[in-house]
């Protein structure tokens, strides 16, 4: 900090006082030190299971049982259990997948993006965003797998030589996005894990019991903490941000291909791309506060997860929001300039037709909602931050539907016009993937570090090679 | 800190890496041939009622296949031959035969011999004889060569691959449309290269173009 001030005597009163105002604020609160941070964490997995823990467990546990139940249901009996018919080919299964799969956004976009931009309150809450950045993807997964109908013919999307001598059809963005989606989630799930290598060892260091000692020695790869091992794996985890970055720009953009890649007025767009990707990273960041907020509180983890946190992802989720909203109204802007009346009907039909509530339901949860995060006091108050945030998870949703039943429900040949209704199975398959996903996380909060120990480590002032002691205002070199 | 593994315990993750590999490739292997028209299909030889030999018959005898399965080039279908046709020469030749009971039987009560089919077209798939019969494509190159089985047996795989490979390059097997029902017969001097020739000039004089969509065996 006071590097290079020559000219500015900084020892002045004036100048403290004046720095002080300006300061960032610090990324752990109340000045918690290593030890504190080691024991705050890792009391979560060694401590007794709280009795909440089981209860949710069950909860969560029972309701993610209609997601086998239902597909064993949908095979057996066959694709018709969904609602889906012509004209309406695509609705609550699609719907939920790009639903899922857009949450999936967050956690690669604070593990991958914000490492490279150095933004370094990131820290504490990569892990919780990437974990939850899988149980999406896996809960996105399940919908296109079995809306193929065959299920068991699902690997015909893989490129292997087979006796049926076809392969897939590299030009369909349908198979894009099986590739895109399948890399995400292996990158997703190689970046996640080695993030959690020096947090494993950290609970090796600290068990008591030889099998479990034994199991995240297994699980750290031997960790020694040794300064090669920490140069090698900062360079992994470099690569693997490298890797990441493109990737949470491609894989939104790749499911936005399916659309608008073909010809239906509503799908066939070019702003899909960028405004999907906008959506991921919007809703997924509204999915990341509605998890993290709860454990937040419940953990007492405020001094790790501090209120410049949630801040930040408020602002981000405003802007992503705020730019979800300016593609809406350029869509209806396009719909009416263009002059095409197949593209004007289209957004008409959107906005006054029988699916009226899901697009009004859209545009105030995504584009009003949101909105009150300009005022400092909401983005300061959790309790107001994860009851506005319950607008961008539904209206994500939301947007979803909006665009592939409105669009395809009417198109060119009123003859061919129809409604869409979904069947039973269709809810419980999507009520079952929330038990899931909600089931997945806990899970993941009981065994796993919530937060990584070694890099919160590293953003605390302590971990500054300078570091002179709190009492030191400059935390400089001595001038 | 202290050891938790013993010092052998290093070479572990190379064994297990080793061991996935051998597996992934076992696995590949085994689907690859167990699991293909080539082992599940070929070689399927089933024990019809009546040990009829087609060596015998189209082989040594010289009847034209097209005598009994009468109707694979003006359908899409070639039947098996009714109790009728058998009968036709079998109530002169070996009338006696105890090996002919089975016919003579369903001759006299007028129910159909119960011939086992060996070849199994899916119900999905639209195959057409005649259109691959009456243009050069002969018996032998889905059946092999019938004239020579004592007991008939499934030849070829019949899988798509299988058909797309002819559809892809038809040169392999097209012949003179006169010499389709003759199942010894070889381009020139029987190479590969001399059938190729031929086959080229086949499939340019007759515009061969044979569809490779969906549509075509999928409807």
């Amino acid at each position: 900090m006071a590097h290079g001030t020559t000219s500015v005597n900084a020892n002045s009163p004036d100048y403290i006082a004046a720095a002080k105002q300006v300061e960032r604020p610090p990324l752990v609160g109340n000045g918690r030190g290593f030890h504190w941070i080691t024991e705050k964490i890792c009391s979560i997995i060694e401590g007794d299971t709280p009795r909440w823990w089981w209860i949710a467990f069950f909860i969560t546990g029972a309701i993610s049982l209609l997601v086998p139940i239902s597909l064993i249901y949908l095979v057996s009996t066959g694709i018709g259990t969904w609602g889906l018919n012509h004209p309406v080919g695509w609705a609550w299964d699609i719907t939920n997948f790009v639903f899922w799969i857009g949450i999936g956004h967050a956690g690669t976009l604070i593990s991958a993006i914000l490492f490279l931009t150095r933004q370094k309150w990131r820290t504490s809450i990569n892990r919780a965003a990437e974990a939850m950045t899988l149980f999406a993807v896996v809960c996105a997964g399940i919908f296109p797998a079995f809306h193929v109908g065959r299920v068991w013919f699902a690997w015909f999307l893989a490129p292997v030589p087979q006796a049926n001598a076809i392969w897939p059809n590299f030009r369909s963005p349908l198979l894009w996005d099986v590739f895109a989606v399948s890399t995400y989630f292996t990158v997703s799930v190689l970046f996640w894990y080695t993030g959690l290598i020096p947090d494993f060892a950290t609970l090796r260091d600290r068990e008591v019991k030889v099998w479990k000692k034994k199991l995240y020695h297994i699980l750290s790869f031997g960790w020694r903490s040794s300064n090669r091992q920490w140069k090698h794996y900062e360079m992994a985890y470099l690569c693997l941000a490298g890797l990441s970055t493109p990737l949470v720009l491609s894989v939104h953009s790749i499911v936005s291909f399916d659309f608008a890649t073909s010809v239906i007025p509503g799908w066939h767009t070019t702003i899909f791309p960028p405004y999907f990707v906008a959506g991921a990273i919007f809703g997924g960041f509204a999915m990341v506060l509605t998890v993290m907020l709860p454990f937040r509180a419940i953990f007492g983890l405020e001094d790790l997860i501090t209120e410049k946190h949630i801040d930040n992802m408020c602002k981000i989720i405003l802007l992503t929001g705020s730019i979800v909203g300016y593609a809406y109204l350029m869509e209806l802007f396009i719909a009416w300039y263009s002059g095409n009346p197949y593209e004007k009907y289209a957004f008409w039909n959107r906005a006054l037709g029988p699916y009226w509530w899901s697009y009004w339901g859209m545009m105030i949860c995504n584009v009003l909602i949101p909105q009150l995060f300009w005022v400092n006091k909401f983005r300061k108050n959790v309790v107001a931050v994860w009851i506005i945030v319950w607008g961008p998870n539904i209206g994500m949703w939301y947007e979803r539907f909006v665009i592939i039943v409105t669009s395809i429900h009417r198109d060119f040949l009123p003859s061919s016009w129809g409604m869409f209704k979904p069947e039973l199975n269709d809810i419980t398959l999507f009520v079952g993937t929330c038990g899931l996903f909600t089931w997945l996380f806990l899970v993941f909060i009981r065994f796993l570090p919530v937060i990584a120990i070694a890099e919160v480590k590293g953003v605390i002032p302590e971990a500054d090679p300078h570091f002179h002691g709190k009492e030191d205002p400059k935390g400089g070199h001595h001038v | 800190m202290a050891n938790l593994f013993p010092k052998e315990s290093n070479i572990v993750p190379i064994k297990i890496i080793l061991c996935k590999v051998i597996t992934v490739i076992v696995i590949i292997l085994g689907i690859t041939y167990y699991f293909t028209p080539k082992y599940t299909r070929v070689g399927y030889k089933p024990t019809q009622p009546v040990a009829f030999d087609h060596s015998l018959h189209a082989g040594q005898l010289g009847l034209d296949c097209r005598y009994c399965h009468s109707f694979g080039t003006v359908s899409s279908h070639s039947n098996v031959p009714t109790t009728q046709t058998c009968m036709n020469c079998h109530r002169q030749v070996k009338s006696n035969s105890p090996k002919l009971a089975p016919l003579r039987e369903s001759w006299e009560t007028g129910k159909p011999m119960k011939w086992i089919k060996i070849h199994q077209a899916p119900d999905y798939v639209y195959f057409n004889h005649s259109a691959h019969l009456n243009r050069g494509i002969s018996c032998a190159s889905c059946h092999g060569k019938v004239n020579e089985m004592e007991v008939v047996w499934h030849d070829k795989p019949h899988s798509m691959g299988w058909c797309l490979e002819c559809h892809r390059n038809p040169e392999f097997h097209i012949r003179p449309q006169e010499e389709v029902f003759n199942l010894d017969w070889k381009a020139g001097d029987g190479s590969t290269k001399a059938q190729v020739a031929q086959g080229r000039e086949l499939v340019k004089k007759w515009d061969v173009n044979p569809p490779q969509n969906c549509q075509a065996c999928h409807r």
